[in-house]
């Protein structure tokens, strides 16, 4: 259900390459990669650490360059991006949550899910419904005025769930969204972020290095390895089509 | 972003970190105090100058003499004489009166007369009469008068230096020159009381009738015993000597000359200028002319005021051009700005550099911001905040402590300015020396000093701000 055509398709990478410079020598952090994600596909990137998906999931949110290449989201090219159009696109195309959560630790819960629209400028009356709604979404309505450093793992999670949300981004990527939490409340993050792959036909790029969870989860897997992809397998197992 | 989100997130940053930036805005405050500070004791130094100069009445004032006659005042220039040369009459009076920039025109009146008490019989003092024109009122002599001004131009009033009401009630004399002020007994003796002034008219044309007209005067004033003081005219061509009465009430009683610097002598009483003029009153210095036929009345000098003090220079030169001589001390005040000029700029320097030293303060505080909110930014560029906006919420903070930094600096260095001001008032009235304003916060200085201190602060965080700006947003985000 994946590749149907280009006005389905959300993001495409085409030959992308990403080198570090260390010391004198260049490390391939993404070396030629080409992968393309159809509307409301979840998409899992897995492979060992420092296997470039990490580098790979950056660049499509538009936090990093590609040095060749393109990246083309919901029909633009991030590669002949300026750093301004960058900013606008994450700010209204891209959801973003991370391993470790990234809640900004001096506000309350409600200003975090509020610090998204006050760059996108939405005005302050619906900012409040927004809030409310993205909250309400993550079952966190009843914690607004609580600060991170007081909330547990899965909840901050949520938070940051919450806060990707707010400007109803059509693109959600996760770096490892589970990584810093116990196996049950990982689960309940998972189930959350499907539920926004489907509910809102979000597309969801993942990375991770469970292969079970992704097996779970994710309708298609895509492997890993140096900076190269190495591997794809559509997941039999998983049955988004279906519960369409 | 929109301003209202800048100025909050940058508040909530300030407040997260509030004794750092407490201490930086301080600094600030503490740079701005001395700025203020200084500046003020400058500028109150300066209008203390020339509020003092000011009101000598030498400032703002040509003093104009005929280059015809010698008669005038010693201080006036020598000239060559030339053809051009003009009487110093009312038609030259008019002129000067109609130029631009000039104030007023009166004539350097000194007459003398006998005065004595209304209810004294027997007193009578010899004495320098003088005049004083309404602009007089503001100058510093009476400061501390005791009574009032003349209620107009044409009152039969009189004011009298202290030392001379010390005269007229008989009580002895302070060494002579010194500036005498009566005790409030005293002056209620004088205060509201008459005098009568016996003076000479300068009377044009032939052999006026003596005796008749100081009969007449005898009747208004049946006191005055004018015995055999007839004058008889010198030449009659030119003018009779008339002897007059004039009963005046004292109104006011001043310690120091007024308008002192124009004059030579001491002048121990004065008459409204309209009133002196309406009198034709015999001057000090006209004996000579009683000797020289003149068709028209001249005068021995006129005194023009000038609006501005800038324009001094022009309107002597204006005045030169049409044939007279003049004096001011044009250049004095001149070097006297200069002066002020440099005093200003070094006290501005080193207040300066304690604001330099503040603003340090801010780069300091603010790239340690950087440092410790290195992960935030990042998280900030994530959720999509571009390059500007990081750096606008950086710089707004900076200039948050400018503000605030200015605010309590200029507050702080006006209240330094006045507690050192309050502080030396009272040990110059212990040494009896009369206080003086000498710090001056202008509300300009304030605006200014509150501006500066928002543009050096903005200035300090142009560093860091551009550098929060350019934090690469993956970098900041790497979890280790």
């Amino acid at each position: 259900m994946a590749t149907n055509g280009t006005e389905f398709e959300s993001v495409r990478t085409v030959s992308v390459v990403r080198h570090y410079r260390l010391g004198r020598s260049l490390i391939p952090a993404v070396d030629g990669v080409s992968l393309a994600a159809g509307r409301g596909e979840f998409i899992a990137l897995l492979g060992a650490s420092g296997s470039g998906k990490s580098t790979l999931l950056n660049l499509i949110a538009g936090l990093d360059r590609p040095d060749s290449g393109a990246i083309v989201v919901e029909g633009s090219d991030l590669a002949t991006m300026t750093s301004e159009q960058l900013a606008q696109y994450r700010r209204h195309t891209v959801g973003m949550v991370f391993q470790s959560f990234n809640l900004v630790p001096t506000m309350t819960l409600y200003e975090n899910v509020e610090l998204p629209m006050r760059f996108a400028e939405v005005k302050r009356k619906e900012r409040r419904a927004r809030v409310t709604e993205a909250l309400e979404r993550v079952g966190l309505s009843d914690r607004m005025k609580h600060r991170p450093s007081e909330m547990s793992g899965g909840e901050q999670q949520r938070a940051a769930l919450a806060r990707a949300l707010a400007n109803r981004p059509k693109l959600l990527l996760a770096d490892e969204p589970t990584g810093n939490l116990d196996s049950k409340t990982g689960t309940e993050i998972m189930d959350l972020i499907r539920e926004l792959n489907r509910t809102l036909e979000m597309t969801v790029i993942m990375v991770t290095h469970e292969r079970s969870l992704a097996e779970r989860y994710a309708n298609r897997l895509v492997f890993l390895g140096d900076g190269k992809l190495v591997g794809e397998s559509i997941n039999e197992l998983e049955k988004i089509g279906a519960a369409r | 972003m929109r301003a209202y989100d800048l100025i909050e997130l940058a508040g909530r940053n300030l407040r997260e970190a509030g004794l750092r930036n407490s201490l930086t805005t301080l600094g600030i405050g503490v740079g701005v105090a001395s700025l203020v500070a200084m500046l003020s004791l400058g500028i109150g130094l300066q209008k203390l100058a020339t509020r003092q100069l000011g009101r000598s009445g030498l400032f703002d004032t040509v003093v104009v003499t005929s280059r015809q006659d010698s008669r005038g005042p010693r201080f006036a220039q020598a000239a060559p004489v030339t053809a051009q040369t003009k009487p110093l009459d009312d038609v030259a009076r008019h002129n000067f009166e109609q130029m631009a920039n000039v104030a007023e025109v009166y004539p350097n009146f000194s007459a003398v007369g006998d005065v004595r008490l209304e209810t004294d019989k027997t007193g009578n003092h010899f004495t320098v009469v003088g005049t004083l024109p309404q602009s007089a009122r503001t100058g510093e002599a009476f400061d501390d008068v005791q009574g009032s001004f003349f209620s107009s131009g044409t009152a039969e009033e009189a004011i009298i230096l202290g030392d001379f009401g010390r005269d007229l009630l008989n009580l002895p004399r302070e060494p002579r020159g010194t500036d005498v002020k009566l005790t409030p007994d005293q002056a209620n003796q004088l205060l509201g009381k008459y005098i009568v002034l016996r003076y000479h008219k300068r009377e044009a044309g032939e052999s006026a009738p003596l005796a008749g007209n100081t009969t007449k005067k005898g009747q208004a004033d049946p006191d005055d015993v004018d015995s055999g003081d007839d004058i008889k005219a010198e030449d009659a061509q030119s003018f009779n000597l008339v002897p007059k009465t004039l009963k005046l009430k004292i109104v006011g009683i001043v310690s120091s000359e007024p308008n002192r610097g124009l004059r030579q002598g001491r002048t121990p009483m004065f008459l409204p200028l309209q009133l002196a003029e309406s009198l034709d009153m015999v001057q000090a210095g006209e004996l000579w002319s009683t000797l020289r036929p003149s068709e028209n009345k001249t005068y021995i000098a006129l005194i023009v005021r000038v609006a501005k003090s800038k324009a001094v220079s022009q309107v002597e030169d204006e005045i030169r051009k049409q044939g007279f001589s003049t004096f001011s001390i044009l250049d004095a005040s001149k070097g006297i700005t200069r002066f002020f000029t440099f005093l200003d700029l070094f006290l501005g320097i080193f207040g300066s550099l304690a604001l330099a030293v503040a603003s340090l303060g801010i780069v300091n505080t603010l790239v340690m911001a950087i440092l410790e909110r290195r992960r935030e930014i990042g998280i900030m560029k994530a959720l999509g905040a571009s390059d500007g906006d990081v750096k606008r919420i950086f710089f707004v903070e900076a200039g948050s402590m400018g503000i605030l930094g200015g605010a309590l600096g200029a507050g702080l260095g006006w209240t330094i300015g006045r507690a050192i001001n309050f502080a030396t008032n009272i040990y110059l009235q212990r040494q009896d020396i009369k206080p003086e304003n000498f710090w001056v916060v202008p509300i300009w200085l304030v605006a200014a000093a509150l501006g500066f201190s928002v543009f050096v602060s903005m200035f300090a965080g142009l560093y860091p701000a551009s550098r929060a700006a350019k934090l690469d947003p993956v970098q900041a985000l790497r979890h280790d």
